[in-house]
């Protein structure tokens, strides 16, 4: 029998007590994997789907009234639609939607997640499927090996996540610029603004930003500015996971949104 | 007063089986209270640890229906209808009944190096109530185990035991790691010899602890974050490099003498 | 040293029993002397009954009114002893609790601060200036764990779930070790040492209505009255004042005292702040004698005299008896302890959120938003063994006493935050008193293995006897007779009572039978506890017999005041025959105070 080494001798290999079951829970433990698994597989359908439509992202041109799904921006394809594009080509193949470069960023902004891995880790991986109920491999090596030890990159997909908002953001203040050179809102307006913050409210309340901002000091009282960033974002840290989900959802509105006026389907209704 | 059905596992390391009791249960009691009693009526022998009943000392550990709880804090009306299932936690080895031999936490506790303050000022150490709350959460842990028992990395892979603290012993690194005096560098050793990157951080353990510590979010990710600024970013490495500085924490102890 | 035991043997210069907070640090203490030293422990290491304390630990410090110092506290500890304390012992207490607060800082002790950084201190019965080191209401647990990590990283010799049977001797009556077993499967082992130190702590499970844990069996006391030490003051015992009186599963759970020193009052059913009723003439002169003036002193201390409710506990548990008595308690037999109304429930939850969740969980009730319901509960026992205020020796050498166990420091009645400080205090200075014991070079030069023999014998008689009596029912009866005859308040014919019952409780505790097997074995367990809890009881009734006058934590329904002449003795009591024997009780002389300690009791208003 392998031993622990130390002092208090740990033989490993001992009997356990209790039935061999791999649960004892009767309360509906399956439920929140189901859930989870649903959501996850439905959004990456979806997502999936809208990448690959490569039209209907973009509505208005000239500056004036434009909305653009968050799947397309930054549109950085020779490709995009007709007033959408930034005048930056990174790739010039006709058969790639402009939306597959982009959606590396926020799909590995949220693979790399930690909240998204308790997730998918639980309900995808069954590693363990809920607490106290038996993990689905016979062995295991957590994130100690290839692949899994990329998840320390968390943080890059962080900052990329900052551009992305910031060009987002942008995209909201361009939706504010009305017929006749004033500024004004229209409801596809609002929905960029909203998503934009959302997944600004994501992005901040990140446990690699906490750390970044804060939380890697050793001495908030030798630093006072990092502390208040600190104390702002731990609040906004514990509903990581509301946002994490609420940013999620918001984020498939807004292409089906913008989807929806740009295939003519809907109108966008301006609101003053 | 209602009755209720205990189904109780009874036995050792050379096997055991469910026993129930059907006792009578008052108004406010808890499942410590219900196991006192078939003690004192049919199972004298009826083995389980207990100490404070007070949810302080942390050695009523036991799994109630299949999860993790102490008995002193478990009341019984709060607990669904039909019979209560008590096992003994699942991740340490059997030594009777509800009783388990815990004592791989005491060796992972002895592998912890101490903290390691500077001399103390005349007048004692100067520390700001900012600087020692985030460890002062770590330290209400009163050491149930109950975080360690529910961490399937051990509970549902014995050999991992060998290379991994669980998190218990990650609250006590971060506890270390964010302690104003100290001027150790812990983030390798927590890497390496704690077993950081096994914790895949699917939250049981924050989940379970009785004092509410969150185990995940305030330890084991901040830890996660720190072992990323010494060990898998290339921006930090370089930075540390460029500005000739391995030692974050050893630098910036937050120590300053006493005026 | 040779033995031929046929036991597990291990042999130490320390062996220290008990591993609460005066255990471990006598353990350092031994540890840093380079002894080697063994530390055996009833239950699992960290758990000890030390966790729950939770106000804090008493220092003068200085750090909040820098008035404070250890003269004040000195001054303070005498008062609330009623002047029967071990003067030295309150002395030593008072001068060495700063560097001793101050040292677990460099184990890695974070106590919560003042706003230039030093250690915050609060505020608590029967202490003048706000005195006590805390974290939270978490305070014992900090202690136990910051000493339980020095002496892990120390590398000590730990027994875990060991229970130490009795105390052994050599051929001329030195202690030379102790006989055990291991709850784990039962198995005896046996310890020879140069010293032992014994820091089992307090009493409290032989009453039913005990804030104490399942530990609180008394065997420290038990085992060194059996070697041949003498126990003093046993009849002070001290009822704290704020235990859960319901549900009926958790009377007796400790409401901490800081609710009180944070602002909580009491009330009665009327609603009123009764303690104002209550000010003996001892301390009239320094308690506020209206609300308004109670309600500044928290802020300023300066501003106004103390609030009632922080009497030291005696005072406030009698109060509160004699308002359930005279019929304006709570409905479940208490009365309120009001924080609800004179706090913010966010400063609520933060100076005391063990309290918030015990009452939450267990109770149902918010404490933010309701008042708790409150009663006196078996708290602690000022008397102990009889020790040397320098030393901590006892009368038999190479056996050492310190935290509660030991009696003394305290004399009639603690003041809350002094129990965390002694441990502290005495443990070091056990472990240091063992350390020149064993330097001194006179020590045990045998082994008694008849009296390793006798002990074993005596555990195992249990499983040999055929429908004797569950230990179960002795312990429960025992409680309920010691509640209801040597309670908060006392009577002859009660007390008297007692000590013919408790003749009856050594012979049913003779005839126990023992069901199942060595290995874990409550049933067992509690069966070779019970000696060791009867004992005590006995010293307890004889010296609540014998004490006719109230003082303390000890008060007569018959013999309401005090009586100077007792105010000179402490009861000592002997044993002779093993546990079942003859104990003997004599009047001891209170140490004299010297002249210069005495001004400062008096000066000071």
């Amino acid at each position: 029998m392998a031993i622990v080494e130390s002092s208090t001798k740990v033989e490993l290999g001992g009997t356990r007590g209790g039935p061999d079951v791999p649960t004892l829970r009767q309360d509906r433990w399956w439920l929140q994997p189901v859930v989870t698994v649903s959501i996850l597989t439905a959004f990456v359908i979806y997502s999936t789907w809208a990448a690959f439509q490569n039209k209907n992202y973009f509505v208005g041109g000239r500056g004036i009234h434009e909305l653009i799904s968050p799947f397309y921006s930054p549109c950085v394809s020779n490709q995009c639609v007709p007033g959408s594009g930034t005048g930056f080509a990174v790739h010039t193949w006709a058969w790639m939607s402009p939306a597959l470069l982009i959606l590396i960023f926020p799909l590995g902004f949220r693979m790399t997640c930690y909240y998204y891995r308790r997730s998918y880790y639980r309900a995808f991986w069954w590693s363990p499927p809920a607490c106290a109920v038996a993990d689905g491999h016979s062995s295991y090596s957590g994130e100690t090996k290839f692949p899994l030890i990329i998840q320390n990159v968390h943080r890059y997909f962080f900052y990329f996540g900052l551009v992305f908002n910031t060009l987002l953001t942008y995209d909201a203040i361009r939706s504010f610029h009305m017929n006749g050179g004033g500024w004004g809102l229209s409801v596809g307006g609002l929905v960029l603004g909203v998503n934009a913050s959302l997944l600004w409210l994501y992005s901040l309340s990140c446990h690699a930003c906490r750390h970044l901002c804060g939380g890697q000091v050793k001495s908030f009282k030798a630093h006072p500015i990092r502390y208040k960033f600190w104390k702002f974002l731990t609040p906004l840290n514990a509903q990581h996971m509301k946002f994490a989900w609420v940013s999620l959802f918001f984020v498939a509105f807004t292409d089906v949104y913008v989807r929806l006026v740009a295939s003519g389907a809907w109108t966008d209704f301006k609101l003053f | 007063m209602t009755d209720v059905t205990m189904k109780v596992w009874r036995g050792d390391a050379s096997g055991g089986a469910f026993e129930n009791y059907s006792v009578t249960q008052q108004e406010g009691e808890v499942v410590l209270d219900v196991i006192h009693r078939i003690q004192a009526t049919e199972a004298p022998d009826l083995a389980c640890r207990w100490n404070c009943k007070a949810g302080k000392c942390g050695s009523c550990a036991v799994e109630v229906n299949g999860k993790p709880r102490l008995m002193c804090m478990t009341r019984m009306d709060t607990l669904p209808e039909g019979p209560v299932t008590l096992t003994p936690m699942k991740t340490f080895p059997i030594i009777r009944d509800l009783v388990t031999d815990v004592s791989f936490n005491y060796a992972m506790a002895e592998k912890v190096p101490a903290l390691l303050p500077p001399p103390m000022p005349e007048g004692g150490y100067v520390m700001f109530q900012e600087d020692v709350e985030r460890s002062q959460e770590f330290r209400k842990c009163i050491e149930c185990f109950m975080c360690q028992d529910v961490c399937h990395v051990i509970r549902d892979h014995e050999d991992n035991k060998q290379h991994y603290a669980g998190p218990r012993f990650f609250i006590r690194t971060a506890e270390l790691e964010m302690h104003p005096l100290d001027t150790n560098d812990r983030r390798e050793f927590v890497r390496e010899e704690m077993g950081l990157g096994y914790c895949n951080i699917t939250k049981c353990c924050t989940e379970v602890c009785p004092e509410h510590i969150k185990i995940t979010d305030n330890a084991i990710i901040p830890l996660k974050e720190r072992v990323v600024d010494a060990h898998y970013d290339p921006v930090a490495w370089l930075g540390r490099k460029i500005r000739r500085k391995t030692k974050m924490s050893s630098t910036e102890a937050a120590v300053q003498p006493a005026p | 040293m040779t033995t031929n035991s046929p036991y597990e043997h291990h042999e130490y210069d320390v062996l220290i029993i008990g591993a609460g907070g005066a255990g471990l640090r006598a353990a350092i203490e031994a540890k840093q002397r380079g002894l080697k030293v063994g530390i055996v422990t009833k239950s699992l290491l960290g758990k000890a009954h030390t966790v729950m304390a939770e106000g804090g630990m008493a220092a003068a410090m200085g750090n909040v009114y820098s008035e404070d110092n250890w003269m004040v506290h000195f001054r303070d500890t005498m008062r609330g002893g009623k002047y029967l304390n071990n003067y030295r012992m309150a002395e030593l207490h008072a001068k060495e609790a700063p560097d001793r607060v101050r040292e677990l800082e460099q184990w890695g002790a974070l106590f919560d601060r003042t706003k230039d950084g030093k250690i915050l201190q609060r505020d608590f019965g029967g202490h003048r200036y706000a005195r006590l080191a805390h974290v939270g209401d978490r305070t014992g647990l900090e202690l136990i764990r910051t000493l339980q990590q020095k002496v892990v990283s120390m590398g000590t010799d730990v027994f875990m779930e060991c229970k130490v049977l009795q105390l052994v001797h050599d051929s001329s009556g030195r202690v030379a070790g102790c006989v055990a077993y291991w709850r784990a499967n039962g198995e005896f082992v046996t310890f020879s040492a140069k010293a032992v130190i014994m820091a089992t702590g307090g009493v409290g499970k032989s009453w039913k209505f005990t804030s104490n844990s399942w530990e609180g069996t008394g065997d420290g006391h038990a085992m060194a009255l059996w070697a041949g030490a003498k126990l003093i003051d046993m009849e002070c015992v001290q009822f704290h004042p704020t235990g859960m009186v319901w549900p009926l599963s958790v009377r007796g759970l400790l409401v901490t005292e800081g609710v009180r020193g944070d602002g909580g009052v009491l009330r009665n059913s009327e609603g009123k702040r009764f303690m104002f009723d209550y000010v003996a003439d001892m301390f009239r002169a320094e308690t506020a004698d209206s609300e308004a003036e109670a309600d500044r002193w928290y802020d300023d201390h300066t501003a106004g005299r103390r609030p009632p409710e922080l009497l030291p506990r005696d005072e406030v548990a009698r109060a509160i008896n004699a308002e359930v008595k005279a019929g304006r308690g709570s409905p479940h037999g208490g009365v309120f302890l009001d924080i609800a109304t004179r706090r913010s429930a966010e400063v609520i939850r933060r100076r005391l959120p063990s309290m918030y969740h015990q009452f939450m969980e267990l109770a149902g009730v918010d404490i933010t938003r309701e008042a708790m319901e409150i009663g006196p509960t078996l708290h602690y026992i000022m008397g102990g063994v009889q020790v040397d205020a320098e030393t901590a020796g006892t009368a038999v050498p190479g056996l050492f006493a310190a935290g509660e166990v030991a009696g003394g420091m305290h004399g009639a009645n603690r003041l809350g935050g002094n129990s965390l400080s002694d441990l502290i205090v005495f443990g070091k200075r056990a472990g240091a008193g063992a350390a020149d014991y064993i330097a001194g070079g006179d020590v045990a030069n045998g082994f008694d293995q008849g009296e390793v023999e006798s002990a074993v014998r005596e555990a195992l008689a249990p499983f040999t006897r055929e429908n004797g009596e569950n230990p179960y029912d002795i312990h429960r009866d025992l409680q309920e007779m010691m509640q209801a005859n040597v309670g908060i308040i006392r009577t002859a014919s009660e007390v008297e009572e007692a000590i013919t019952k408790l003749e009856e409780f050594t012979e049913r505790v003779q005839n126990i039978s023992v069901k199942g097997g060595r290995a874990y074995n409550p049933g067992w367990n509690l069966a070779t506890d019970l000696p060791s809890m009867l004992t005590v009881s006995k010293t307890t009734a004889r010296g609540a017999n014998l004490r006719k006058e109230s003082r303390g934590g000890h008060t007569r329904e018959d013999f309401p005041g005090t009586d100077v002449n007792l105010a000179k003795v402490n009861f000592s009591h002997s044993i002779t025959g093993g546990w079942a024997g003859e104990i003997t009780t004599v009047e001891s002389p209170v140490l004299e105070i010297p002249a210069e300690l005495k001004s400062l009791l008096e000066e000071a208003k």
